[in-house]
């Protein structure tokens, strides 16, 4: 197996917040995909100064293997406590892969509200997309797709520090 | 009894009894549903997960609350609900109930909530299933004869757990008519298997089991006295309509002994709480004055049943 070479996750939030400064602004709300995009948005949350209060989703409820997978243990509560409606929203999750994860969290919003508009930013894009899901803020396209086999994961450490490992996935 | 609860990966497959699933199984349940109470507070309190699926509340004796919260946590996981209301005393026992359930297994029903009279009748529904090949079907017990209402005991957990968030350390009284109660079974198997060092129960002679100790209890017949130091009261519903004989003198006899008033309820830890699966009897086995003062968490009991109804059915239908 090839060592893919793998960016610093702090380098990477630096440059997203530079990708995404000229949005930041009083109207800009930030929702983050439980686990890692939460981290990465409280992050972003802060450097921006956003005066709306950040969101969390856990897509859970959400996602389309359901039925093939059942209930995936240790789901979190979603907590928007924003108004939805008409609202300037986006998603940041760590890593984007086929995009139903991202499926899974539009609906969810959807349930909240009409948003105004939504967007995505992501830490990586690891290739691979199953549907029409794109980023509008991106701090890192890998050069080469990522085999199905390994997962691409943000960590935290206790300090509070991000980094991204790869690993054989337990359950592909 | 074999424990066709679960499955060949030990995964949920019916919700029969909580009587021989582990501490793991019953934190996972409580885990689960926590995400489920956040729903309820949204603009679409919907979720997609049971999308597609039918599922028959089959009720073989009357009830209004546990039949409506298990129709609202189906509604809100987007299943379609039928409800069955059968009368049970114009129907020939056994052969009826199975052929009830073969008929609606023709109709492609994904789940059964099932309310009988009769102790093991969801069991007998979940073996028939197994036997004639339907056991993709999954039974929920709301609630069979003395033996369990597994659901309940489940709330009351979360219900617990919500306020006290640990189990480890409470002194927990359940209080009234035991004889007669799934609800106090399913409490009694939940709360010693989630670790409640001590576990009371409070009632007369006449309406607790006979050697009810050997569920792992503390047997108290002076209210007063099982009161004291206790984290939480359990009240159970005087089951009137389960009575038959003279159990007791009259309900006002019982009230002075085992209704819960302020005055017997000041013997409990300061930040003790109080519930009640309800529905209440005012005046008989609890007091007004409790029922609506700071201390009772009954009402919360419904609102989290409802989410921990959601989760059961959701661990239960999927994969």
């Amino acid at each position: 197996m090839s060592v893919t070479k793998l960016p610093e996750a702090e380098a990477l939030l630096e440059k997203l917040i530079a990708q995404m400064r000229p949005a930041a602004g009083p109207d800009l709300a930030l929702v983050g995909i439980h686990t890692g995009g939460v981290w990465l948005a409280e992050r972003l949350h802060a450097a921006l100064g956003l005066a709306i209060p950040l969101g969390s989703i856990d897509v859970s409820f959400y996602r389309d293997d359901y039925g093939s997978r059942g209930l995936r243990p240790g789901a979190k509560s979603s907590s928007l406590s924003f108004d939805v409606d008409g609202a300037h929203i986006v998603i940041v999750d760590d890593v984007l892969y086929t995009g139903r994860t991202l499926r899974a969290a539009v609906n969810e919003l959807f349930d909240y509200g009409r948003p105004g508009c939504i967007e995505l930013a992501v830490l990586v894009d690891r290739g691979g997309r199953e549907l029409p899901i794109s980023a509008r803020y991106c701090a890192h396209v890998l050069a080469k797709p990522l085999p199905p086999q390994q997962e691409l994961v943000l960590a935290k450490s206790a300090e509070g520090r991000l980094s991204l490992t790869l690993k054989d996935r337990v359950d592909a | 009894m074999r424990n066709l609860q679960l499955n060949s990966h030990g995964e949920l497959q019916h919700l029969l009894t909580i009587e021989g699933l582990s501490r793991e199984m019953l934190i996972a349940i409580l885990d689960a549903a926590a995400p489920f109470t956040e729903v309820a507070e949204r603009e679409v309190k919907k979720l997609p997960l049971l999308r597609g699926k039918s599922v028959f509340n089959l009720f073989f004796e009357p009830s209004t609350r546990t039949r409506t919260t298990f129709e609202i946590a189906a509604k809100r996981l987007s299943a379609d609900v039928i409800n069955l209301n059968i009368d049970a005393s114009s129907t020939s026992k056994g052969e009826t109930l199975l052929d009830t359930v073969d008929n609606l297994a023709a109709m492609q029903a994904d789940m059964f909530v099932v309310r009988h009279g009769s102790s093991g009748a969801p069991h007998l529904i979940a073996e028939h299933l197994l036997a004639t090949g339907s056991d993709h079907i999954h039974v929920v017990n709301a609630g069979d004869g003395r033996h369990a209402h597994p659901t309940q005991g489940l709330l009351d957990m979360y219900t617990i757990r919500n306020y006290k968030k640990d189990f480890t350390g409470l002194t927990v009284a359940i209080v009234g008519d035991i004889l007669h109660s799934r609800v106090a079974r399913s409490q009694i198997h939940a709360l010693t298997t989630l670790g409640v060092p001590e576990v009371r129960v409070i009632g007369p002679k006449t309406l607790l089991p006979t050697s009810v100790e050997r569920l792992g209890v503390r047997v108290f017949h002076d209210m007063r006295e099982g009161l004291r130091g206790v984290d939480v009261v359990m009240m159970l519903r005087l089951q009137n309509e389960r009575m038959q004989g003279a159990l007791l003198p009259s309900p006002q006899e019982f009230f002075k002994s085992y209704g819960l008033t302020l005055e017997k309820l000041a013997l409990a830890k300061p930040d003790a709480i109080v519930m009640h699966p309800g529905p209440m009897n005012r005046g008989i086995e609890i007091d007004s004055a409790v029922a609506d003062g700071p201390h009772a968490v009954i009402l919360p009991q419904v609102t989290f049943g409802i989410a921990v109804r959601m989760a059961v059915m959701s661990m239960l239908a999927g994969g």
